[in-house]
């Protein structure tokens, strides 16, 4: 059984590469098992959302020039 | 220096790219860049280089959102280069005592067994999409990624904003796989530990 510090870990690995089978099955028993963890799991999807919403406000896709108040 | 002038800008039409654009352009360029690379004068060059490039490379643009995402995709190039020739000088660690305060702080999340502290253990964040919405949300985003080390920050920026593989980050930074596995673990779990502690579970916000 993976720890929840291992499972922390392999959590932020699945989102820079594949896991192999045994990887994944192995999280998703502890995080059948481990409420924490899987909050952690939302906060890294809320983190990863805020980094591409921050990317975006920057590089705008949509020009927001005009109502450009200042403020980001 | 100034950019009046080789804009294409096709004759009769109202001028979409004007001096008060550019700047606004420049200065999300500079943030972009200042947040990456972690040195302002390094900045300074990679926006310069980029904006020069693009304005006087002699595309047609459909209009103000093309030319901001073009001399986005530049200014990438740009930033990623400056790093892969700093990492080739001073290669960056995966260890600093910055590093080691980050780690004795993850840890002590933790019991001795490295399961959760009662403590520590993760609750869930109200209403996240809420916050995402939330002009201050971003404030203290933007305060904990200025807070992470530079190392750290430098390997997370590449692998989420500028969106680079995790093999083209770890060739760029110069190290390996694992280390850079570690690094990318570190700078998530600072953001996380961040973030809950000084927005979501920070109780009464000003509105």
């Amino acid at each position: 059984m993976l720890s929840c510090k291992d499972a922390t870990r392999r959590m932020s690995e699945a989102e820079d590469r594949e896991l192999a089978l045994s990887e994944r099955l192995e999280l998703g028993m502890h995080l059948a098992l481990c409420k924490g963890c899987r909050n952690y799991q939302q906060h890294l999807h809320v983190l990863r959302e805020a980094c591409r919403g921050y990317r975006d406000e920057l590089t705008g896709d949509e020009p927001r020039a005009e109502a450009d108040s200042g403020e980001r | 220096m100034s950019y009046h002038a080789p804009y294409p800008q096709p004759t009769g039409e109202p001028a979409i790219i004007d001096n008060a654009f550019v700047e606004h352009v420049r200065r999300d360029m500079l943030a972009f860049a200042q947040l990456q690379l972690r040195d302002a004068a390094l900045a300074e060059d990679a926006v310069q280089d980029a904006l020069t490039a693009a304005l006087t490379g002699g595309k047609d643009f459909a209009g103000r959102s093309a030319l901001k995402t073009w001399v986005f995709g530049i200014l990438r190039h740009k930033i990623v280069d400056l790093i892969r020739q700093q990492s080739r000088t001073t290669p960056i660690s995966a260890f600093g005592d910055d590093e080691d305060s980050l780690d004795q702080a993850f840890d002590s999340l933790f019991k001795e067994n490295a399961h959760w502290q009662p403590a520590h253990r993760p609750a869930a964040w109200g209403d996240p999409e809420a916050s995402l919405r939330d002009k201050h949300f971003w404030a203290v985003f933007d305060a904990c990624l200025t807070h992470l080390p530079k190392n750290t920050a430098r390997v997370f920026m590449m692998r989420e904003f500028l969106e680079l593989d995790t093999g083209e980050v770890c060739t760029a930074a110069g190290i390996s796989t694992s280390n850079c596995h570690v690094i990318l673990h570190r700078a998530r779990s600072a953001l996380r530990g961040c973030l809950e502690k000084s927005w979501f579970l920070a109780g009464e916000r000003p509105c």
